[in-house]
């Protein structure tokens, strides 16, 4: 699938979670979704947004990790930690700026989104974006995202002052060039 | 997988420790269990073929070689010669009118070569002072840890010949 490239449109997320039981029926980490469906806002709005792995290009995750377990294979992905070296530390789930690593206590390994190494590498599209009926999760071509969609994808993040450029890329309005996360905003907001 | 270090403006940490798998260069357990797995059963593998080598061929052979005539050397003199093989060197002592010893020149300790001292009647080895018996070749003090290995020799007319070694069962 050389040339694809995975978008993720959260306004066509429709929150129905075909992409969490695709997910979890993968035969390499069966019984535990990767990817996460949340609400923005649970009280005013029924707004929902998927999240997988954004694979960063310099992946804050594996920066943080004392176990030099999380490694970057050439194509991009950053995958999950390797089983003798994770020693469940959870450094990688409070470092990561998405809240994609999970550290699963009954195995003591952190897992993650992979995009689906087993399925792209072998030329097939991710699990999600396989199920996704609205297309919020997306594996297409640059020329038929830019063909199709009105919205503008983007990889660059500012979360303070760091910035992330990574391989997924998150749908924004046209006139955007980039995210901005207020993250002790959120904070404050999930606290009150 | 890169063997040296290139030079890189990344601290040595990081760089011993990379994030991208392809710059990964140094193994891991399961590689170095591997390693230390083979090269012991390629150690057993040689110890078993040295040891079904020397079933086969048996006890060396000594040739008996002449290694002087009984009146070359005047009472208390040495001769230098090889035995059984050319480089090992073996030292013979005429201490009587009818006596001849003859040993191994190795030292036991770490084979340096001994020599008479014919005031002190003794082998002496001058790398540590470890002295040696002329009469049978045992460790008369120093670090030694065995007797020298002793050349048995017969006489045959006018000749010394050597026709064994008499090694010590410990050594």
């Amino acid at each position: 699938m050389f040339g694809y490239e995975f978008y993720i449109d959260p306004s066509r997320c429709i929150g129905c979670e075909a992409c969490i039981n695709a997910c979890e029926e993968c035969e390499t980490h069966r019984g535990h979704p990767m990817i996460t469906v949340d609400f923005l806002d649970r009280h005013n709005s029924i707004a929902t947004v998927p999240m997988v792995c954004m694979h960063c290009d310099n992946p804050t995750c594996a920066q943080v990790c004392p176990a030099d377990a999380i490694k970057k294979t050439e194509d991009g992905v950053v995958q999950s930690s390797l089983k003798p070296r994770c020693i469940a530390c959870s450094n990688c789930v409070l470092a990561c700026p998405f809240g994609v690593p999970k550290m699963l206590a009954d195995l003591e390994q952190m897992m993650k989104c992979d995009m689906c190494y087993d399925r792209t590498s072998a030329g097939k599209r991710p699990m999600c974006a396989t199920v996704c009926p609205s297309q919020a999760l997306a594996y297409v071509t640059p020329e038929t995202i830019s063909r199709e969609r009105r919205d503008k994808p983007t990889n660059v993040f500012y979360f303070g002052k760091q910035k992330v450029t990574t391989k997924v890329w998150m749908m924004v309005p046209p006139e955007r060039d980039s995210v901005s996360v207020d993250v002790a905003d959120y904070m404050w907001e999930k606290s009150s | 997988m890169k063997l040296f270090r290139r030079s890189s403006a990344e601290a040595l940490w990081r760089d011993e420790f990379p994030i991208h798998a392809a710059d990964e260069r140094y193994v891991n357990r399961r590689q170095f269990t591997k390693f230390l797995v083979l090269t012991s059963l390629a150690m057993f593998a040689g110890n078993v073929w040295i040891l079904v080598r020397s079933w086969l061929r048996g006890t060396p052979a000594f040739p008996a070689t002449v290694v002087a005539r009984a009146d070359e050397i005047g009472i208390g003199g040495v001769k230098l010669f090889s035995y059984p093989l050319p480089h090992d060197n073996c030292i013979l002592i005429r201490t009587g009118p009818e006596n001849y010893v003859a040993y191994s020149q190795k030292c036991t300790h770490l084979s340096c070569a001994v020599y008479y001292s014919q005031t002190a009647n003794r082998l002496e080895c001058p790398c540590h002072e470890g002295y040696f018996s002329v009469k049978d070749g045992s460790v008369l003090q120093g670090p030694p840890p065995r007797p020298l290995p002793r050349v048995i020799l017969e006489r045959r007319g006018e000749d010394l010949v050597a026709v064994g070694m008499e090694v010590h069962p410990e050594g």
